[in-house]
């Protein structure tokens, strides 16, 4: 007992102050939100668009990069003689809709906060009910992380639940095997009205590198609505985190800096 | 008795040096390789005829590769089925079983004798039109539908759990005889998880091999990827620098230790022991961290290429991770020895989840399950490559086969894998972080195994005429040990299913590719 007590003084207080203080810092060599700079491609130039896994990058016309399919590897930034693609530090990727996530060099617009009612009911109680629909279980660890006690997600009232009865809605991870879309698609009919979705990874939100497999959907907007799309392979915990926080208007910056 | 063809961890040979023996030779071989040499299975899959070297258009190959673990060597040997059954080795070879399920489902063959002859992934065969079960091409295949074994009688109940259950979990389904708390018998049936990997492999090396390893068993990026490296290594004749060796072996150490740290403090949550289950919450994500200081990943995605890393290690960064590895390793024995310690946890701890020794023999566990039951069964030991070949790792082993023996096992693989890592950056090798591999050898087949933290991972590859892969299988630890966890229940308590379930913390996608 006496050792507990000892451990527990020694291991501190451990939950970080972000979002009212700084986020954790991210590894020099993390991969967050590409920075593009079609003005560098060199004329007919398709190296980094060739070497993509999943086809994420489209050089038909100008550059554009597909966030919902990126597994934020790199391949096109090794390939890219010009050094048009960039991976930077920042870890803000949601996004509300589906076509905001085709990056052309403009800024990302980042997710608004549920609309009225929703906002009301979910802005300070969010029940997610997860589901791992074919996932490499990377996406369902960072999502786990967060109720860890450094993250402590439940500090904003976002729990995980263990019935749909009892959820607000559900987040999903994985491309949507066909062994899974049942049992998604009866979880969601599980969840009382009115519900969201979220869908967390590449993997959710396009089908990842399993894009085109008969064996799975590409993707959850294939079976459900989905209102929030949480881009990575798999996103950061911080990444996944600022997004849930943008669906419900808990960020400070939201407020002060109103989206045009 | 006939005898297969002898290799090692990840050399290359010709497809025509793997002997080819009439099916009851292979059988016999087989048999008697397990019951009277004391081999393992390691791998025993179908492969279309042709990818085996064969010319024949119809039937299938079966490839067996056994594990000789005393001596380091594996022993390989196929035949050819005419496609449509084939004499069952589970009566003599209990550890075949989920093997030959599996190349039922996949080629459509019928193992006659097969004590348990159900589908494993739910999917329709590769072979249009033959079907082990004779459902039609354009049956659905519900998952989870099978004949499941039920007990009968006064009070006897059934409880069927998942595919989506409480947790933030991979999906699977279980199903419990139960008789009260006590459980009789415990089926798992998964699949749920099915991506198609193995079928999508064929014809590769694309650009999306990688990340099909890499996403095989999320958890196991470093893991899967060093044994495909391996593969491609082997038959591409590239040859790996010591840098990338040792890079490799700090990656797949830090892997096992954000496990290991992740399901210790799990285990802990799991009987309500707040306090390691909290500290070791948090020092998962600190050796997470550590594996995104080498390559910007918490999971490892990036490093591991054919060839060598992707990221080498500089100074700056062996003396980060040095220090970090320092802390981490005071905060992690405090945290974990407090699970020692602690009365109420030991006697939830112990006793609980057995698996015999005999059982974990007959089943071929890989991993900490079987160390955990007394078997010295350890790639790194057993089959060293990579850096492995140079730095000889202890084999851990504990005794009694139930959550205390898991659970201590980890605690002493945890100790182990952060000695190795110091020792590593100590003497880090400098430079050459990645060589070209090369073309691939054609009509040829390797086979590669790496010491994953849930245990064996092996892959095998096979090449066709043009070099390009005409079958690669994966063998994710998992598929040898998720047999044990039902019979770890057996007799037990069905409230001690969450308990036993972590102890082992088997890998849903690692199964289903």
């Amino acid at each position: 007992m006496l050792k507990a007590l000892l451990a527990r003084a020694h291991q501190g207080h451990r939950t970080m102050a972000y979002p009212a203080g700084a986020p954790p810092p991210m590894p020099e060599r993390f991969r967050g939100l590409p920075a593009l700079d079609p003005a560098k491609c060199p004329e007919g130039c398709r190296s980094c668009a060739d070497v993509c896994p999943t086809d994420a990058i489209a050089k038909d016309g100008p550059l554009a990069l597909d966030l919902g399919r990126c597994l934020f590897c790199v391949e096109c930034v090794t390939a890219c003689p010009e050094a048009a693609i960039a991976f930077t530090h920042d870890t803000r990727l949601a996004t509300r809709r589906r076509e905001d996530l085709v990056l052309t060099g403009q800024a990302l617009p980042l997710a608004d906060a549920l609309e009225g009612k929703l906002c009301r009911l979910f802005g300070r109680s969010l029940n997610l009910r997860v589901v791992s629909a074919g996932d490499c279980n990377a996406c369902s660890s960072d999502v786990n992380v967060l109720g860890t006690v450094g993250w402590d997600v439940g500090r904003f009232g976002i729990q995980y639940v263990a019935s749909p009865r009892h959820a607000d809605g559900l987040l999903i991870t994985g491309p949507v095997t066909e062994n899974m879309r049942l049992a998604l698609q009866r979880t969601y009919d599980a969840v009382p009205p009115p519900k969201i979705v979220i869908a967390v990874g590449a993997c959710a939100i396009s089908g990842g590198p399993y894009a085109g497999h008969p064996e799975q959907h590409d993707g959850a907007s294939s079976v459900l609505p989905i209102d929030l799309f949480i881009p990575g392979c798999p996103p950061h915990p911080l990444t996944i985190l600022d997004g849930l926080l943008r669906l419900l208007g808990r960020l400070e910056e939201q407020r002060r800096v109103p989206r045009g | 008795m006939t005898a297969g063809g002898t290799t090692r961890n990840g050399r290359a040979l010709a497809l025509k040096d793997v002997p080819s023996l009439e099916p009851s030779q292979f059988r016999g071989w087989l048999v008697n390789g397990v019951r009277d040499k004391g081999r393992r299975v390691v791998s025993y899959f179908g492969a279309a005829s042709n990818a085996a070297g064969g010319t024949a258009a119809e039937g299938i190959s079966l490839v067996a590769v056994l594990a000789d673990d005393a001596n380091g060597r594996l022993s390989i040997a196929r035949t050819i089925s005419d496609g449509t059954t084939f004499e069952s080795v589970v009566p003599e070879v209990t550890q075949a079983h989920l093997f030959e399920r599996e190349i039922a489902e996949q080629y459509g063959v019928r193992f006659e004798g097969h004590p348990w002859p159900k589908p494993v992934r739910f999917h329709h065969s590769y072979r249009k039109g033959y079907d082990a079960w004779g459902r039609s091409v354009d049956a659905q295949i519900p998952p989870g539908v099978l004949d499941f074994f039920r007990v009968e009688g006064d009070e006897v109940h059934e409880v069927a759990v998942g595919p989506v259950h409480a947790g933030v979990i991979e999906p699977g389904h279980f199903r419990f005889q139960c008789h009260g708390e006590q459980v009789f018998h415990l089926e798992i049936a998964l699949g749920y998880q099915h991506r198609g990997i193995e079928r999508a492999l064929v014809g590769g090396p694309t650009k999306r091999t990688l990340p099909y390893m890499e996403t095989a068993a999320g958890d196991t990026t470093i893991g899967h990827a060093m044994a495909y490296a391996q593969a491609v290594e082997a038959l591409s004749g590239a040859v790996v620098s010591a840098h990338a060796h040792a890079v490799r072996g700090i990656a797949l150490e830090l892997e096992r230790l954000a496990n290991h740290v992740g399901d210790l403090g799990a285990l802990a949550g799991d009987i309500a022991y707040l306090p390691t289950a909290s500290y070791c919450g948090r020092l998962r994500g600190d050796f997470l961290n550590m594996t995104a200081e080498l390559c910007g990943s918490r999971f490892g995605r990036g490093l591991v290429r054919p060839g060598g890393v992707g990221f080498d290690l500089s100074s700056d960064q062996v003396r980060d991770l040095r220090s970090r590895l320092t802390v981490a390793r005071t905060d992690v024995t405090e945290a974990v020895e407090l699970l020692w310690e602690t009365p109420s946890v030991r006697e939830r701890f112990e006793g609980t989840g057995t698996v015999s020794p005999d059982d974990a023999e007959a089943l071929g566990l890989v991993g900490p399950a079987a160390r955990a039951c007394g078997i010295q069964r350890d790639v790194r030991h057993d089959f060293p490559a990579g850096i492995y070949r140079f730095v000889h790792l202890p084999v851990m082993t504990a005794h009694h086969g139930d959550v205390n023996s898991r659970a201590y096992v980890r605690w002493l693989e945890i100790q182990q894998s952060i000695s190795f890592i110091l020792s590593q950056l100590d003497g880090l090798p400098a430079n050459g972080t990645r060589a070209a591999a090369g073309a691939m050898r054609p009509d040829a087949l390797v086979v590669a195994l790496t010491e994953g933290w849930r245990g064996e991972i092996c892959h095998v590859a096979m090449t066709d005429a043009a070099g390009r892969f005409s079958r690669y299988k994966i063998i994710d630890p998992s598929f040898h040990n998720w047999f044990a966890l039902a019979l770890a229940l057996r007799d037990g308590q069905i409230s001690d299913f969450p308990l036993c379930n972590k102890s082992f913390n088997l890998s849903y996608c690692g199964h289903d590719l």
